[in-house]
């Protein structure tokens, strides 16, 4: 019970996260900044942030629903942090690993999405209501291949735990091979889902000043930051526990390559954030549904075939 | 929006400005959009009026220059030369050459940060925060020589009437040549991106279309006029300064929307390379400035320039004192207002800040005070009026102005 605790709170669970979450905004921060030629902020910079933000007056609008404005970040940040609880980070197992979780993670992983929507909504400002329906179109467009890219991988490992998942591939680590088509484009949706540039759309600062988020302030706005941040730590935890289960079997090289391996996500991330303009709603929608969906769909079917195929 | 509910429509509202993040000075566009499409825009400029026209008319000649250097941040040195070229016409002063070589070249340099400027804030306005910071790096660097030249980074104070007032020695020339090649590769690699990369050709390309015909019944001018094909240039059809003397193509582009204005202002950054190129080889010697006088004949005159933005006209009336009588600046960018709620209409939400920028917008060169009457009527207040309407607004709220005296002024006549 008591180690189980430590567990979920401590290590590996949401003290973990929350430390992680900031060592990879920073990195993020910095690794854009050197790509655009700039310098970069110091290590300390977005706890700096976050510790300005809890220390600032908030202020509610008067049109907002209070109780709804209030509680959506904390059900945001929860969510998230309930999510990080099933992704293995020392070791082949997470701390909550049980048949099926997969489902739960693609599940928790929807509902900082939905909060953030409320968010806008219950704000009841122009720009806020634009970036609120913003990221729910957004939504329909990555959520279906980055589900499939993630789905594809479970039905060679034919588990539904991402533990599942990543004890199968680092047994057979030439089956990787097969998913990496299903890899790029995971790598390409989760840019979506956490709306960074290309896919910035919801916030896009020069045309809806900050979308969804633009009448939150002080602690509240940093509890959203935070599970912003700690969505992204989950999402490169979990790309790289199903398409990267390298292991070594020793408890301090494994958590070592998972940090490598989570940074190497977020890299490729901060890469394709600084390379590209915004896309525009409508391009955004027809790249998801006409270029990455089929990739995933074909990865599908050509998982269930090797998995007829080959009898495994 | 109760309106619209009434009759049924789901149209929203939305304003941008007058503080907006995509903004860099303040005017109010209030955007009506139907989902994400605008369906219809209102441009309110007008936040930035300053008087620098009334003022220039209580200062003498040596002042006003000064001020009308302040007409514009970005290009103020084509404003300077308007002014200048057109009291030197008024007086029958010609410069030396060596100031009408030293005058393209500053004038280049400005076209070349004005324009690297540009880049970067639309970069910045379709979420290409990469490029921004790239061309605003190298846009350092022209400063970096206009600052050598002029002792200025920007309002460079070079023009004075008669002439410049400082000199180009060889070792800023040398500085500038090692520029300029450093450049060459930079803005040959920003055409090969902006041809090339497709997210950046996706957001650009069909955005804000104004056809050639549109393009001349709004009276565009400058890039965006260009960017539809039509062959405007001040530099070439009316040249000045030492302009006769070096040749200068004009570049055009048939795409007619952002995109075209894109590739006709970087592809205008490498002519620009070429003229200060030129101006370096061929650097006449000799004086810098000739003796004005500070009285100026009575007369008047209209001065063009080939601004970054476009055509800068200038009137300017004198009445035989040292003190000007009226000064009348056209700014490019209040031409190519005109064609901007066209621009707007049918264009998606998230393409309209880029539309906004493509006309390079510079508000406080174009806000004048011109009195709106209920929307429909617009009138043009004179010195006195004003004067009136002023005490009146003031009476109302207690306060009487009218026992202070200011100045009689004469209105000369032709």
């Amino acid at each position: 019970m008591f180690s189980a605790l430590i567990k979920i709170f401590f290590f590996p669970g949401f003290l973990f996260m929350a430390t992680y979450s900031l060592f990879l905004e920073y990195l993020d921060r910095k690794v854009y900044a050197r790509l655009q030629n700039r310098i970069g902020p110091p290590w300390y910079q977005p706890l700096a942030d976050l510790l300005k933000l809890l220390g600032k007056e908030t202020i509610i609008p008067a049109g907002a629903n209070r109780r709804m404005f209030q509680t959506l970040p904390v059900i945001s940040l929860c969510a998230t942090a309930s999510a990080f609880v099933y992704v293995p980070v020392l070791g082949k197992a997470s701390s909550g690993a049980f048949e099926g979780d997969l489902i739960i993670v693609l599940y928790l992983l929807t509902v900082p999405t939905v909060c953030l929507f409320l968010a806008g909504w219950y704000s009841r400002g122009v720009y806020a209501t634009i970036g609120s329906v913003r990221t729910l179109t957004q939504m329909f467009a990555y959520e279906v291949p980055l589900f499939m890219a993630l789905l594809a991988p479970a039905l060679i490992a034919k588990t539904w735990s991402v533990s599942g998942m990543t004890e199968f591939y680092s047994k057979h680590p030439l089956y990787i091979l097969l998913n990496i088509p299903a890899l790029f484009v995971a790598l390409v949706a989760g840019q979506g889902k956490l709306e960074r540039a290309p896919f910035d759309l919801p916030e896009a600062e020069t045309e809806i000043v900050s979308g969804a988020l633009v009448e939150y302030s002080g602690k509240l706005l940093a509890i959203f930051k935070m599970s912003v941040d700690c969505e992204l730590v989950l999402i490169a935890s979990l790309i790289s526990a199903i398409f990267m289960p390298f292991m070594t079997g020793i408890a301090f090289l494994d958590f070592l390559l998972y940090l490598i391996k989570t940074i190497a996500v977020l890299l490729f991330l901060a890469l394709m954030r600084s390379s590209m303009a915004r896309l525009r709603m409508d391009q955004m929608i027809g790249f998801c549904w006409k270029v990455l969906t089929p990739i995933a769909v074909v990865q599908i079917i050509l998982n269930l075939v090797i998995r007829g195929g080959l009898a495994l | 929006m109760n309106e619209n509910e009434k009759k049924g429509t789901n149209r929203i509202v939305i304003p941008i400005g007058p503080q907006h993040p995509s903004l860099k000075e303040p005017g109010c566009f209030t955007i009506v959009l139907e989902g994400e499409k605008v369906v219809d825009a209102h441009i309110g400029i007008g936040y930035n009026h300053r008087g620098l026209e009334k003022a220039c008319e209580s200062r003498n000649y040596i002042q006003t220059l000064y001020l009308i250097e302040r007409v514009c941040g970005i290009c103020s040195h084509t404003h300077s030369t308007a002014y200048c070229q057109g009291i030197e016409e008024l007086t029958g002063l010609s410069i030396p050459k060596r100031a009408a070589y030293i005058r393209v070249i500053v004038a280049e340099l400005e076209r070349l940060h004005s324009h690297l400027l540009w880049l970067g804030v639309a970069a910045h306005e379709i979420g290409f925060d990469t490029l921004f910071m790239y061309t605003w790096r190298d846009r350092e660097k022209v400063l970096d020589i206009l600052a050598d030249v002029c002792g200025n980074r920007v309002n460079y104070g070079i023009n004075t009437i008669g002439g410049v007032r400082r000199d180009i020695d060889d070792e800023m020339l040398k500085n500038m040549s090692k520029v300029l090649d450093f450049l060459q590769d930079q803005l040959k690699y920003y055409l090969d991106l902006a041809l090339t990369e497709t997210t950046l050709s996706a957001r650009l390309a069909g955005i804000g279309k104004l056809s050639r015909e549109e393009a001349l019944s709004f009276g565009a001018v400058g890039p965006v006029a260009r960017a539809a094909g039509i062959e405007e240039d001040i530099r070439v059809i009316e040249p000045y300064a030492a302009y006769p003397e070096i040749p200068v193509k004009i570049v055009t582009d048939t795409h007619a929307d952002v995109f075209g204005r894109t590739i006709v202002r970087i592809k205008e950054m490498l002519e620009s390379l070429e003229i200060i190129r030129f101006c370096i080889k061929n650097l006449p010697g000799g004086e810098i400035a000739v003796k004005a006088p500070r009285r100026i004949p009575a007369g008047e005159v209209i001065s063009r320039t080939e601004a970054p933005r476009g055509e800068n006209i200038h009137y300017i009336r004198s009445n035989g004192t040292d003190i000007l009588d009226r000064i009348r600046v056209r700014a490019p960018s209040e031409a190519n207002w005109h064609g901007m709620r066209h621009m707007l209409q049918g264009e998606y939400l998230a393409d309209v800040p880029i539309t906004i920028a493509a006309i390079d917008p510079c508000y406080s060169c174009t806000d004048r005070a011109i009195v709106v009457n209920s929307g429909s009527k617009t009138e043009v207040m004179d010195w006195q009026a004003l004067r009136q309407f002023g005490i009146e607004w003031h009476k109302k709220r207690g306060i009487d102005l009218s026992a202070i005296k200011m100045p009689e002024r004469k209105i000369y006549s032709l």
